[in-house]
């Protein structure tokens, strides 16, 4: 759908008003053509979904629509008394606070030029009360939220007034809204307020995605019964393509390890050639380990700055700042950044360690240069040397257009909960309605009614096969058929406990100056938040890395973490949870297409090319469709190394159950260890040799029925699980939601999740939330849908080599021994331990 | 390993190791199942059951699995099997809240007036039941002095009030890490002189032993966290667990 700008011109004043054009003529500005194109669209009643590359206009192109049908409708909606319900015109949704606020900043310079009666206002979670009380009475013409403000917005009972004469919902960075909780989140309020406006439109804007068909189906209300209805599309190509380059450096690529310190010399280097650089890192514990590292060797002083999730938000709005200024020549940034915040003029991206997605290595080089028609610069420096070949896939695959994002994934049904009691708090409802009304949503439009039944009973008495509680539901159904909430309380529990994303519990990070003095001192000032795991397993005199600077841990004083200045030595670096992405299957794919084609190693840095004709001569290259297995005797254990390439999480998966059925086949393995490329098992016994004489089958071994019982068993005791199910009970409001400040009220109040999950496992093994859990576990944690097609995939085709010593390809994965903690809980006999080594003590080791 | 697991498997556990230990001159026996044996004067203690606690919070709004009740009540009726004693104390805390023993269902409501059939039996009122279980038989009382002992709710502040006292309340619980990976437990904490119980219910949470509020009532020179494990109770010494 592009045209060129001649005939963009003699359209363009056709469907503007006057005033815009003579805008756009007056900044000697044109529109483009895919701007026009949605103006035209929407002005016909259709919904569309926008795909654009950075910097081609896609935010304002978005808001035109809105823009001129409120010109062309003029002071009516102003007048008091109006004909024109004067309520929301527009909903704009995106999925930062910070997003939100810098799109109000931006469409105040047309509005204010073009002086048109536009009224936009932001709603958050910052907005106070006062202004939000404002806004219910006397509602903006458009309104910037996010999706956590709608699902509020729509459990109030005012909620058809509200929005009754909405037109249209923006949907900014939909690619990344629709495949998280949020993101179903956010499909059942839409669908809520189709049912207010039957006639409402929804504008998409995206980056490139694999199934973009997907998200014009989420931009639709759903009949499952009908064939799939779609959005309007508008595609506009990427612009230049990207100059992308991998660092060669003059030192040699590590084995193993993720920090790529051995390029700092000559990322400065390039930090120093430009103006302004992004560095983008995959966790927060990479971005303080390199921004310490730069600033150790920055001796011209250059402004670099850090960017990530844990800093203190009043930090990272200044370093924000400063960048729209162009004050810094460098950030070094996690995600936080990954999405479409403007920023002054980059020129060049750094990215550091392997990209693990193509479309977000695509996405993230987005960031430099906001003109589409010049090139974006990007610097790719891998920190070991799989990750050189994995940078090398990804770079042919952006040139090639190749997209991974995930996939949208059906609805969830701990948000299903939050959302019914959401719906009871707005109004009394019928059940038929609400669930004719869900699975119009797209991701719920597969949900059975007996599912759906099952979450309303879960929601009025927690769906218990004991029926003890009707006396205390939450919900009820009356004599009129419909289900109303209990009591008020219930509506206010529902609001402090709105939302899908779960923080791990978090520790306030306040600097004092009194060194060694414990916990017991006046406090300086807030550096961020950091997760209270990673603090429990600190004692007094600790140091690591926070804030870009080497902290001294002091002592923890109710929900503080106490640091003083560290001084040198060896920081332990934070190991933050999250932040680690698994290699994508599509880039893992061509990584073993790589390894499997030597013909196209010279592509790669000669010391990697060496590493892999070595491994040829010495072992064996595997094809593209082949597993290869090597064991080995290494320092009396005997090792059996697998490389599936399916990522750290699917690894992790294969590696406990291969242990187990290992264990039952005598092998007496004793651990294991996974990395993105490969998995490696040690054990007392020669696997290799149990494979030949036929001792151990390597059929049975790697066989899908582990995914069986092999995988129920190890789930049902797995701490993952837990872990998933406290997400899930938060979510579907079975248990309150942590909030900041308020834990003092102590452990009275809290009940332990593990303690509720494994009530429920004994009793109620298929309750709806252990469901939900498991299904969860599954795609998230485990992995397990990528396991089973690499199973399938490997079936009659595992190549073993037996090996009497360590194979080239083996060495990355052996380093990580030892380094990576061996995955387990910890049982009764660390208890005895502790007892018994008193009474060794005790005797004298005479026992 | 937690105490839903321990009522699930309660019954199971066949032999198990417990920790004889001293309190002011009185021999005691620690269970690992969380509840205290005086051989001499067959008196069973067991602390903070918080029965109908889930019902509690359910009347909140927080409908929590109404198992825990029956669960506690397994692993009681499970320690009281093993020892047949003449009498039981329950420490206080006994219910959840004061409306606690009005709710409880009616097979839960037989189950526990068969474990009180028969023998003495002392409910020692608790901050979350101040007032006697309503509907239920046993004496009751704020504190009870018996053999040397004083068995009441909360441990007194002043220690010359501490002398063989037994006491509830904290929830004291200990962690120990050994390579890398930590276990943390519910425990007796004693020094020789006064006792604090675990908690016997299976809903219950933990205060560490190295929090102030606990371990301040100790001589910690003498204290001793006796974790409960599986089939065994493990004695380790309070400076060398971890917080």
């Amino acid at each position: 759908m592009t045209r060129d700008s001649l005939t963009a011109e003699t359209v363009s004043s056709e469907i503007l008003p006057k005033v815009f054009t003579d805008w756009f003529r007056a900044r000697e500005w044109r529109p483009r053509a895919h701007q026009l194109d949605l103006v035209g669209l929407a002005e016909k009643g259709r919904s569309a979904l926008l795909i654009a590359p950075t910097g081609a206009g896609k935010t304002l192109a978005g808001f035109l629509p809105a823009l001129t049908d409120l010109v062309r409708r003029g002071q009516a909606r102003r007048q008091p008394g109006s004909a024109t319900e004067r309520g929301v015109h527009t909903l704009y949704i995106s999925p930062l606070k910070a997003l939100a606020v810098d799109i109000e900043r931006n469409l105040a310079t047309p509005i204010r030029e073009m002086d048109l009666p536009i009224k936009v206002e932001t709603r958050t979670g910052d907005t106070p009360q006062s202004k939000r009380q404002r806004q219910k009475l006397n509602p903006p013409d458009i309104l910037l939220t996010t999706p956590e403000q709608l699902a509020l917005l729509i459990a109030n009972g005012d909620a058809d007034r509200f929005f009754k004469g909405l037109r249209y919902v923006v949907l900014d960075e939909l690619h990344s809204l629709v495949i998280s909780k949020r993101g179903h989140l956010l499909s059942l309020g839409i669908a809520r307020l189709r049912k207010i406006c039957p006639g409402l439109q929804t504008i998409g804007l995206s980056a490139t995605v694999a199934d973009p068909e997907a998200l014009q189906a989420w931009l639709m209300p759903q009949d499952p019964d009908a064939i799939q209805k779609l959005s309007e599309r508008i595609v506009v190509e990427g612009g230049a393509k990207p100059e992308i380059f991998i660092l060669e450096s003059r030192d040699r690529v590590p084995w193993s390890g993720h920090s790529a310190r051995y390029a700092m010399p000559e990322v400065y280097e390039a930090i120093r050639r430009h103006a302004t650089t992004l560095l983008f890192v995959n966790t927060r514990s990479q971005a303080e380990m390199l921004f310490q590292e730069l600033w150790r060797i920055n001796e011209e002083n250059l402004p670099i700055a850090l960017h990530h999730g844990s800093l203190d938000a009043s930090q990272r709005r200044r370093v924000e700042a400063a960048m729209a200024d162009n004050r810094l020549r460098a950030v070094v940034a996690t995600s936080t950044l990954d999405l479409g915040i403007d920023w002054g003029d980059v020129d060049l991206v750094v990215h550091v360690g392997a990209p693990k997605g193509a479309s977000r290595l695509a996405q993230r080089i987005g960031r430099s240069n906001h003109r589409m028609d010049e090139p974006s610069r990007a610097l790719l420096v891998p920190a070991n040397r799989f990750e050189v070949m994995e940078c090398q896939a990804a770079l042919d695959a952006n040139y090639l257009g190749a997209q991974d994002t995930p996939p949208i994934g059906e609805g969830t049904l701990d948000v299903l909960a939050q959302h019914v009691l959401g719906m009871a708090c707005a109004a009394p409802f019928d059940a038929d309605d609400l669930y004719r009304e869900i699975v119009s949503a797209y991701p719920y439009s597969t949900i059975s009614r007996s599912s759906f039944d099952r979450v309303v009973d879960f929601v009025a008495t927690g769906g218990y096969a004991l029926k003890t509680y009707e006396r205390y539901a939450r919900i009820r159904k009356r004599a009129d058929g419909l289900w109303r909430v209990s009591n008020p309380q219930i509506a206010q529990q529902y609001r402090l406990n709105i939302g899908t994303i779960i923080e791990a519990t978090e520790l306030t990070v306040r600097l004092t100056r009194q060194r060694g003095r414990g916990a017991n001192v006046r406090g300086g000032p807030v550096l961020g938040k950091i997760e209270e795991y990673f603090v429990e397993t600190l004692t007094p005199g600790d140091t690591f890395l926070f804030a870009g600077k080497v902290l001294r841990f002091e002592g923890i004083r109710e929900n503080e973490c106490i640091v003083s200045k560290g001084g040198d030595g060896n920081p332990r670096i934070p190991a933050y949870a999250g932040g680690k992405f698994p290699l994508s299957t599509y880039l893992a794919a061509q990584v073993r297409s790589m390894l499997a084609s030597p013909e196209r190693w010279n592509e790669l840095p000669p010391q990697v090319r060496d590493w892999l004709k070595i491994q040829k001569e010495k072992s064996v290259i595997p094809s593209q469709e082949q597993l290869l297995i090597e064991t080995f005797p290494h320092e009396n254990r005997f090792y059996m190394v697998t490389y599936p390439f399916e990522g750290r999480l699917a690894h992790q998966t294969l590696g406990m159950l291969l242990t187990r059925r290992l264990e039952r086949a005598r092998a007496r393995p004793l651990g294991f260890v996974a990395t993105d490329y490969s998995m490696a098992i040690w054990g007392l016994r020669d696997m290799g040799q149990m494979f030949e004489s036929g001792e151990l089958s390597m059929e049975n071994l790697f066989d899908e029925d582990m995914l069986g019982d092999d995988l129920e068993a190890w789930l049902a005791e797995s701490w993952m699980l837990k872990r998933t199910f406290r997400n899930c009970a938060v979510i579907a409001g079975l248990i309150e939601r942590r909030h900041p400040g308020k834990e003092k009220t102590g452990r009275q109040v809290t009940v332990s999740a593990d303690l509720i999950y494994d009530v429920l496992r004994s009793h109620e093994p298929d309750h709806i939330l252990l469901q939900a859990t498991r299904v969860d576990a599954a795609a998230g944690l485990l992995d397990i849908r990528r396991l089973a097609d690499m199973l399938l995939r490997i079936k009659d085709r595992i190549m073993l080599k037996r090996l009497q010593q360590i194979s080239p390809l083996a060495v990355p994965v052996m380093l990580e021994i030892g380094r990576e903690p061996v995955v387990g809980e910890a049982h009764d006999d660390i208890l005895a331990q502790a007892a018994d080594e008193i009474i060794a003590e005790a005797m004298g080791g005479a026992e | 390993m937690n105490r839903v697991t321990l009522a699930v498997e309660a019954d199971q556990s066949e032999t198990v190791r417990m920790a004889q230990i001293v309190i002011s001159g009185t021999t005691a026996i620690c269970d690992p199942l969380g509840a205290l044996w005086l051989p001499d004067s067959g008196v069973l203690v067991v602390s903070d059951l918080h029965l109908e606690k889930s019902a509690a919070f359910a009347r909140r709004g927080m409908l929590l699995p109404p198992y825990d009740t029956a669960l506690t009540l397994q692993l009681l009726a499970a320690v009281v099997d093993r020892y047949r004693p003449g009498c039981v104390i329950s420490l206080g805390d006994s219910f959840h809240d004061s409306e606690g023993a009005a709710g409880l269902g009616a097979s839960d409501k037989d189950c526990l007036a068969q474990l009180i059939k028969g023998r003495d039996w002392y409910w020692i009122a608790g901050n979350h039941d101040p007032d006697r279980p309503s509907g239920l038989t046993g004496d009751c009382a704020d504190e009870l002095y018996c053999d040397g002992l004083v068995f009441r709710h909360e441990p007194a502040a002043k220690r010359a009030e501490a002398i063989g006292e037994i006491a509830g309340h904290l929830h004291p619980a200990a962690r120990v890490v050994r390579q890398g990976k930590g276990v943390r437990r519910a425990c007796f904490a004693g020094d020789g002189e006064r006792l604090v119980m675990p908690a016997f219910g299976v809903m219950t949470g933990g205060l560490s032993l190295k929090h102030p509020a606990l371990n301040r009532l100790f001589d910690q020179q003498r204290l001793t966290a006796h974790l409960l494990g599986r089939d065994r109770v493990y004695s380790v010494p309070f400076s060398r667990l971890v917080a």
